[in-house]
């Protein structure tokens, strides 16, 4: 049993998402009186699980079928939304604090006479969602190839995805970088001339994610699914004897790599736009920790797990520490222990047995030996 | 040994932390020739054909196939020069079935981008099937290759091999752990592999390299010992020392 093509539900489980996300934007356009009536913090906060749910879908593609556990993809996550985030300041123009329509108010306030060459075109939505792709893509595509070339791997590649999402922290935090130092980017008005605050925009957005998402699901299905996906698993499972097949192995992992940087990029430009808030914390090497847990919680190489782990993983959070804050890290680690310890397959697996028990009552015997797929 | 080398290794020299595997190995195979290579545990067998394959570099010496010099290329361009390399341990894809082990070893598409976009041709399916009869595998074809008996692995893996269609085979140990009539069996297959190809084989097995009837390679502490047919090379004097006495 290895996860690797239990995928098929992923059709389903996309769909399911577009449904939900459907029924919450409608529901926060009904007069709050109607019986089918959201709230519309409660449409923001499915909007964040599904950029979140992105962050899950990512990292899924190169922990669940290429076999790198990356520790450090929030790192990609949360420079999509310091793109998006740019953008979004500069539509602040002249309505910020200090009401100067050509410079974001940090930089008023750190009396910087003009842009940073970096955020020339910023003001451009169109330059903001190539950069979305652009920047992490980058990175994604430099770090892997010097990474992938050297042939490192395992523990040793984990422990430098940390210190890389780390080092971003860390630069990030500078004022001088340019990008608002430890408050971030925020205080955002609109996007597109859409005011961010109205319900009608922020139920677009909820849909947008969801069929962002589900995009991003059949994609990557796609990608795992057919001949190369075959690829991807023969090097997560026996990397040099595709060298030996003449196959270049590193070239295999740098594309699906930057695939993956991708899509967390994209969610973490949802993120922003949902959420109204970036900042240096996003970096943090316990946010793509957690992303990990998500994926193990909800079934590793499954797809479908990833975005429901990183949707159930977080509705507990928002529940959890809004009753016990200070207990929440603690059942995080529980969860990721019991899950290791039990549910090695995560959701993904205990579904599939509950099924499985259910249409055969001994498998043993109705199916043939050697054949336990 | 005349006309031109197919495959040439002279002067190979490989030191690992000071102790030399390989010493000052030449060794040379003809095209079409089918080659024994056997000597006891560290000899230098399997670090030989880790050099032949790109995985380790020699320290000196000339390493060529075809005209190519080896030393300078990885495993990957190695392999796509031609050279196929079965290991000692058998070594599948376990998680996939037996078809599409065998459709990943196919000769041909091997960029990352190629395979994105691409199907199974109706001409790969035919290769597939002709492979399933060669190894006696189409009745396992759906089959994940982690289910297969140990000696079913070993054929899948040479399966794979004539996948990649290549000129030369480099065999390790390919009927270890395997009954007596696999092992025929196995030696049944190489000789008709060799009809194409040429073959190099690390063997253990005396029964088995009897059983090929090819040339023998006698190897001991990283260079050649003894060379020529199995009767002469068993009855060298030096040979039985190193293997019998001591």
């Amino acid at each position: 049993m290895t996860g690797g093509f239990a995928f098929r539900g992923v059709v389903r489980t996309a769909a399911a998402v577009l449904a939900i996300a459907a029924l919450l934007a409608l529901g926060s356009l009904l007069p709050q009186s109607t019986p089918l009536s959201v709230s519309p913090f409660v449409v923001t906060l499915a909007g964040k699980y599904l950029a979140y749910a992105m962050l899950a879908l990512a990292v899924d593609l190169v922990w669940g079928f290429v076999g790198i556990l990356t520790l450090g993809h929030a790192a990609f996550f949360a420079l999509g939304g310091y793109a998006m985030g740019m953008y979004l300041v500069r539509e602040i123009g002249a309505r910020g604090v200090y009401g100067n329509p050509d410079l974001p108010d940090f930089m008023v306030f750190l009396s910087w006479k003009a842009l940073p060459w970096y955020w020339w075109g910023s003001d451009h939505f169109v330059v903001a969602a190539v950069l979305v792709l652009a920047v992490p893509g980058a990175l994604a595509a430099l770090f892997g190839w010097l990474a992938f070339r050297s042939r490192v791997g395992g523990v040793y590649l984990s422990i430098i995805t940390q210190a890389l999402t780390y080092a971003l922290m860390l630069a990030f935090f500078q004022n001088g970088l340019g990008f608002g130092g430890n408050n971030g980017l925020t205080d955002f008005k609109d996007v597109l001339g859409f005011d961010l605050h109205r319900p009608g925009t922020r139920a677009a957005l909820l849909m947008i994610s969801a069929l962002v998402l589900a995009g991003a699901m059949l994609a990557t299905r796609a990608l795992v699914g057919g001949r190369f996906g075959r690829l991807l698993i023969a090097v997560r499972d026996a990397e040099s004897r595709t060298r030996f097949l003449g196959y270049r192995p590193d070239q295999v992992k740098l594309l699906v790599w930057v695939v993956s940087a991708l899509i967390a990029a994209v969610g973490g430009a949802l993120y922003v736009l949902q959420v109204g808030i970036i900042n240096p914390g996003e970096f943090a090497p316990a946010n793509s920790i957690e992303s990990v847990i998500w994926v193990a919680v909800g079934g590793r190489g499954t797809l479908s797990g990833a975005v429901i782990g990183a949707v159930l993983v977080n509705l507990g959070k928002t529940l959890f520490t809004a009753w016990l804050p200070e207990l929440w890290l603690y059942g995080l680690g529980a969860l990721f222990i019991a899950t290791t310890l039990f549910l090695p397959q995560g959701l993904m697996g205990l579904g599939r047995h509950l099924v499985r028990r259910r249409a055969e009552v001994t498998p043993e015997i109705t199916r043939p030996a050697g054949d336990a797929a | 040994m005349s006309g031109e080398a197919l495959l040439e290794l002279r002067g190979v020299s490989v030191s690992f932390d000071g102790f030399r595997a390989i010493n000052d190995l030449s060794l040379s195979l003809r095209q079409g020739e089918m080659r024994a290579i056997v000597g006891p545990n560290g000899a230098g067998k399997t670090t030989m054909m880790d050099i032949i394959t790109g995985k380790t570099r020699p320290d000196t010496g000339v390493v060529r196939f075809a005209g190519h010099d080896l030393t300078k290329r990885d495993e990957a361009a190695i392999a796509r020069l031609g050279i196929g390399r079965k290991f000692q341990k058998p070594t599948v894809f376990e998680a996939l079935s037996v078809r599409d082990n065998l459709l990943l070893s196919l000769k041909g598409l091997r960029s990352p981008f190629a395979l994105l976009f691409a199907r199974e041709t109706a001409e790969e399916a035919g290769r597939i099937d002709a492979l399933l009869e060669t190894t006696r595998l189409a009745p396992h074809a759906r089959v994940q290759a982690g289910g297969l008996s140990h000696g079913q692995k070993q054929w899948l893996e040479i399966g794979m091999l004539l996948g990649q269609e290549p000129q030369l085979l480099l065999v390790d140990e390919p009927v270890a752990g395997m009954t007596d009539a696999e092992t025929m069996a196995t030696a049944d297959l190489l000789r008709d592999i060799n009809r194409t190809r040429s073959i190099v084989v690390v063997e253990h097995d005396m029964e088995f390299v009897r059983a090929l009837g090819v040339g023998v390679t006698v190897l001991h502490e990283g260079s050649v010992l003894a060379e020529g047919a199995l009767e002469a090379v068993s009855a060298d004097p030096r040979v039985i020392d190193v293997y019998l006495g001591r």
